[in-house]
């Protein structure tokens, strides 16, 4: 079999690539206090998030871009990015919502009207740096449930932005945290009462339309006691030659006895074949199982991107809480990922589950990076950690970068990894059996998937298998 | 399946060297032959392996060249080969494959899809008959199996997908008694006037179980003899140099 067939499959065209002309407003490019200034007086925030971001830009300026990862990029600009485009009209209903952007999303599968609206599933959609829309608010009002953009938190619910913004990734956290916590433009707030178990899939679809701009969205998810949550993120951007970067962050707080299921399918722009173009995807993902009992599930399928630095991290401070990382990262033509998690232990009896599955093509280079930390007070901690790296073709790349520490001797902690190939031999085995090479190749990669796709509720799991076939169509032979 | 002057190579090496073969319809044909004749290239050859590149010749098989067919166009006109050694693919499941498999044949002849709760059925009727661990069902394609389950699954595909050309290439090589056994009364059961069945080994052991029609010996990558079982006897007695003498003294 050819090496040129596999590379077909793989280099398939991007679907998403499309960009809608939206008249937009756009801050001019570059980064500084006016920019922050303009920003906060388009979204109308109140002057405590003004002081916050200029706090944030002072403290981003001392800090310098991490290079301790294995990825290797051209250099981001940041003075020549423009850090807030919204579409002109501002939208206070649906009505409102510029045709554009409706026919936008519908064409990505996500329709935003009422009466198609997808059933089951709460949306919020950002279109560049403001949410556009957000379905099913009402409904799940009347449960307590605060599902909106983070913008409209800060004006309606400012207690709560105020009480847990910043509280489990500090702005100081990292370079990129930083630089989000000055120009973060929008993102979606979630708070789930005491005792409430959220009846939907709640659902935040970002999508970068403009161009020359950044995406720097911050989501919020506040899980009170007793309650439960899953929520889904989806991701695109239009294709372009230039690089753009999109730096988020994401926090969650789950308290006593409550549990958040957290998913997410990437599909940002991954640039072409020579490496061209694609989206820069930094993003600082934390939770933190602050109560006893408590839970925290990431689930990421990660397809897109010409870069991803992301490392989603579960704090286990509360006793007998629990953390779990299920990821499959895909890197295809010239993709970078270096992607894994941090399980912190503090509380006693603390649980976590690693499972990454790393899969490289043509020329991608697949990094895990996963932290276990267990700390003196964790007794009785636990952790297993599994990480499978399938190669297709050979001149792609995986890497393993565990990182292990233990203060607590009565942790238990297992790890595994694995590297393994689609070989030529795997494929004629399916295709003498009458399976065509596409059927077989994803049969392979889905085969290598299953026990994280296992993890996604049942609408995702059938995008992100579709997702895959597309990634990896072409990339056999 | 008419098999004329076939030429192939392996890299730059040319292994079989203008072979003739006609397989008769519901016959058994076995083929042996020292190491280095062209066995195993012979049943890649017909398979369309990406190792063999055939450069003359042709196959005829249902009135059209199957040397011009992808693989799986092969397999999915009715043309089968239980592997020398069966590949293990990690993370796919046995009953999984199987069911695909043989979905998409069916799908190809036009006929009612075999749903999953039938096909179970059908399956594990299938491993006790070949004795084979239930576990087999919902392991990983060949991972991390035995020698002899390997073989096995083989069979069991080759009862579940019911080819009509039947390449079985040392199917007996590292086959305890038992496993001997229930491999050959697979392929017995298989056997019904329709299926033509072709069978590469080194050993006669095997046609201790399964009673060959037609024995050809394939030296230097063409087939030298044609007989009948008799000529298996011959080669037990006296080996190949014995045939390579016969065919000098031959006018």
């Amino acid at each position: 079999m050819a090496q040129e067939e596999v590379n077909k499959i793989l280099s398939q065209e991007y679907k998403l690539g499309f960009s809608v002309d939206v008249e937009a407003d756009t801050a001019p490019p570059g980064l500084n206090e006016d920019v922050l200034r303009f920003i906060s007086a388009k979204k109308e925030e109140p002057e405590w998030m003004v002081d916050l971001r200029i706090k944030a830009l002072s403290k981003w300026k001392t800090m310098s871009e991490p290079h301790w990862a294995k990825l290797d990029y051209v250099p981001v600009d940041y003075q020549s990015i423009s850090y807030f485009s919204a579409p002109k009209k501002a939208p206070n209903s649906l009505d409102e919502v510029d045709e554009k952007i409706l026919e936008a999303y519908a064409k990505l599968g996500i329709p935003l009207e009422e009466q198609k609206m997808l059933q089951g599933i709460a949306i919020d959609a950002v279109f560049d740096s403001v949410s556009v829309k957000t379905t099913y608010s009402k409904t799940l009002m009347e449960l307590g449930i605060i599902f909106c953009s983070i913008s409209e938190a800060m004006r309606e619910h400012p207690e709560l932005v105020k009480k847990y913004m910043f509280s489990v990734v500090p702005m100081s956290d990292n370079y990129f945290a930083a630089l989000n916590a000055a120009v973060f433009t929008d993102g979606t707030f979630v708070y789930i009462p005491k005792g409430v178990r959220c009846p939907m899939e709640l659902s935040t679809y970002f999508r970068i339309n403009a161009k020359n701009t950044g995406q720097f969205e911050r989501t919020l998810i506040i899980a009170d006691e007793g309650s439960y949550v899953s929520y889904n993120e989806g991701c695109s951007a239009p294709q372009r030659d230039e690089n753009q970067l999109h730096a988020a962050v994401v926090e969650l707080i789950a308290h006593k006895n409550a549990e958040i299921k957290y998913s997410t399918i990437q599909n940002w722009y991954p640039g072409d074949e020579t490496g061209k173009g694609g989206i820069y995807n930094f993003v600082t993902k934390r939770g933190l199982c602050e109560g006893e009992n408590s839970k925290i599930s990431w689930t990421q399928v990660e397809t897109g991107s010409s870069i991803t630095w992301k490392y989603p991290s579960c704090v286990l401070k509360g006793d007998n809480s629990v953390g779990e990382f299920y990821s499959v990262a895909v890197t295809s033509k010239a993709q970078q990922a270096d992607t894994g998690t941090k399980m912190i232990h503090i509380g006693k009896n603390t649980r976590s589950t690693i499972v990454s599955k790393g899969i490289s093509a043509m020329r991608g280079q697949n990094s895990y990076r996963g932290l276990v930390k267990i700390s003196p007070s964790a007794s009785g901690a636990r952790n297993h950690s599994q990480c499978d790296s399938l190669l297709i073709g050979p001149n792609c790349g995986a890497h393993t970068f565990p990182y292990l520490e233990s203060q607590n001797s009565s942790a238990q902690i297992e790890h595994e990894a694995t590297t393994s190939k689609i070989s030529d031999e795997q494929l004629f085995y399916l295709r003498q059996r009458g399976i065509g090479e596409e059927n077989a190749v994803s049969m392979i990669v889905h085969g290598f998937c299953k026990e994280v796709f296992s993890q996604l509720p049942m609408e995702f799991a059938v995008e992100a298998k579709e997702l895959l076939n597309l990634t990896l169509e072409g990339s056999v032979g | 399946m008419n098999i004329k002057n076939l030429h192939a190579k392996i890299g730059d090496k040319e292994i079989l060297k203008g072979l003739d073969l006609e397989l008769i319809k519901g016959k058994i044909h076995v083929i042996m032959g020292t190491n280095g004749a062209g066995k195993s290239t012979l049943s890649k050859a017909i398979v369309g392996h990406y190792d063999v590149q055939t450069t003359q010749g042709e196959i005829i098989y249902k009135g059209e060249n199957i040397l011009e067919m992808e693989p799986e166009e092969r397999a999915l006109n009715g043309v089968f080969l239980s592997f020398q050694n069966p590949v293990e693919v990690a993370g796919v499941n046995n009953a999984y494959f199987l069911r695909t498999a043989l979905n998409t044949k069916e799908k190809h002849r036009g006929e009612k899809e075999t749903n999953a709760a039938e096909f179970l059925k059908l399956m594990r009727r299938h491993v006790e008959q070949l004795e084979m661990k239930p576990d087999m069902i919902s392991r990983a394609l060949n991972d991390g199996f035995s020698g002899g389950e390997k073989k096995r699954n083989e069979i069991l595909q080759m009862e579940i997908l019911k080819p009509d050309v039947i390449i079985l290439d040392e199917i007996d090589s590292g086959l305890d008694i038992d496993a001997l056994k229930s491999v050959s009364e697979g392929i017995n059961r298989m056997k019904d006037g329709e299926r033509t069945f072709l069978v590469i080994t080194h050993y006669s052991r095997i046609l201790d179980y399964i009673h060959p029609d037609y024995v050809h010996i394939l030296q230097d990558g063409k087939i030298v003899k044609t007989g009948g079982p008799e000529l298996v006897k011959i080669l037990e007695a006296e080996g190949y140099q014995a045939i390579q003498k016969d065919l000098q003294c031959e006018p």
